[in-house]
């Protein structure tokens, strides 16, 4: 317990997570402090760009083994079953109708990537190594989750998925440079990564911590205005749901033989909430869900609580469980 | 210097609707329009600005075209298709151009 508590306020103590508070409390302060669109889509490109090649040369590094496969396919199944988890469990705590409750759902089979590279983060900090792929992981399970929101709700005739949205879903620029960046790092290993490590290891933290200072921004403004949102039972799903998803995703990683690290992310993927895929897909296919709730509680509640509290309590969970 | 009567129809659409829209207007046979970006407002679904959008899903975009009156209503049936059940605002205004062998 004494470990739980010392990790947690390390991590609340972290530059990342208090620049996060930064953001939240400048906009509930209603401060005008923003960072420009473009610069955020920048550092966004750049975040995605090194977490993935940075994977991909971890597993040039330490190669593949059968674990990869079986990962892949739990993410895959994790990301498509959660959904229904969190419909449940919506509609048992939540007064939801079934479109929003179908909606938030998706996003909750989803990932979210920023979650994703704090819990990289914390586990460098902690001297925790996992497995390279985990990267290639998050990105297979993007999109199960939409396709279940779909499923959910298609019964009322709700949902519409062309050819379209799929190719727009499958080949979202975030996933395209992800997975290519993994693929270059595979591909060129340890004499890729000293050609650019200048690049993508030592300005990571610091890039990382403004965009963090972003999404808080977004996270408090989001707040403000989700404020109606924030009833019990939703504000109990969104906190609920991740300790339930990272207990899914724990049980998966005991299965597969995964490392402490490996097993963490995976936590942290299935505990994680998208708000970048999903609500776009949702509001192409689903656009009477209404994205005020899906995104205060992807964003405003799940979001941070995963930063600040979820990541620690994960590696504490997969500590005590986990052989080696 | 002769003008000709002209529709000015402004739509303004989410962001993310914005590449079906543009196949839909080019599909109803209109010849040229203007996106632009549009910074922030407020609806029925509360205030929001651009900069507290955090996903391609969030933004909105107003698309301009000035088309022959006579070209409006199949526009604005093919517009209509992908507007219908999202979040939009339709607006038609009368308006003169010098160059109508262009729209």
């Amino acid at each position: 317990m004494q470990d739980v508590l010392s990790l947690a306020a390390q991590n609340l103590l972290s530059p990342i997570v208090l620049f996060f508070v930064l953001g939240v409390g400048a906009a509930l302060a209603r401060s005008d402090l923003t960072i420009p669109e473009a610069v955020a889509k920048g550092i966004s490109l750049y975040l995605l760009f090194a977490i993935g090649f940075k994977g991909g040369v971890a597993v040039s590094n330490n190669g593949i083994d059968l674990t990869l496969g079986m990962s892949l396919a739990a993410g895959l199944i994790l990301s498509f079953v959660l959904p229904f988890i969190a419909f449940a469990l919506l509609r048992w705590i939540s007064q939801l109708s079934r479109t929003d409750a179908a909606a938030v759902a998706g996003h909750y089979g989803s990932i979210s990537i920023v979650t994703f590279v704090a819990a990289t983060s914390v586990l460098q900090s902690s001297g925790i190594a996992a497995e390279g792929y985990m990267v290639a992981v998050a990105a297979a399970m993007e999109a199960p989750a939409i396709f279940s929101a779909l499923l959910l709700v298609s019964s009322g005739g709700k949902g519409r998925l062309d050819g379209a949205l799929i190719r727009e879903i499958l080949l979202n620029g975030s996933i395209v440079l992800l997975v290519g960046s993994f693929f270059i790092g595979w591909i060129t290993g340890a004499d890729g990564m000293a050609k650019i490590e200048a690049l993508i290891v030592s300005p990571f933290q610091g890039v990382l911590c403004l965009f963090l200072l972003d999404m808080g921004l977004v996270a408090g403004r989001g707040l403000k205005q989700g404020r109606a949102v924030l009833r019990p039972g939703p504000l109990a799903f969104g906190v609920l749901m991740p300790v339930i998803g990272s207990c899914l995703g724990l049980a998966f990683a005991l299965i597969i033989g995964l490392s402490l690290g490996g097993a963490v992310l995976l936590m942290v993927l299935a505990a994680s909430a998208s708000y970048i895929a999903v609500p776009a897909a949702m509001r192409v296919a689903l656009p009477e869900a209404n994205p005020s709730v899906y995104l205060t509680l992807s964003l405003g509640v799940t979001f941070p609580f995963n930063l600040t509290l979820g990541i620690p309590l994960y590696l504490a969970m997969a500590s005590a469980v986990h052989g080696g | 210097m002769e003008k000709h009567d002209a529709k000015r129809v402004a739509i303004i659409i989410e962001a993310i609707m914005e590449s079906r829209l543009r196949q839909a207007l080019e599909g109803a046979g209109v010849t040229g329009f203007s996106v632009l970006p549009v910074l922030g407002g407020s609806g029925r679904s509360g205030n929001w600005s651009r900069d507290d959008t955090i996903s391609r899903g969030g933004g909105m975009v107003q698309v301009i075209c000035i088309i022959r009156p006579e070209k409006l209503d199949r526009m604005l049936e093919a517009a209509f298709e992908v507007v219908d059940r999202h979040i939009g605002v339709v607006t038609i205004s009368d308006c003169q151009v010098l160059r109508a062998d262009r729209f």
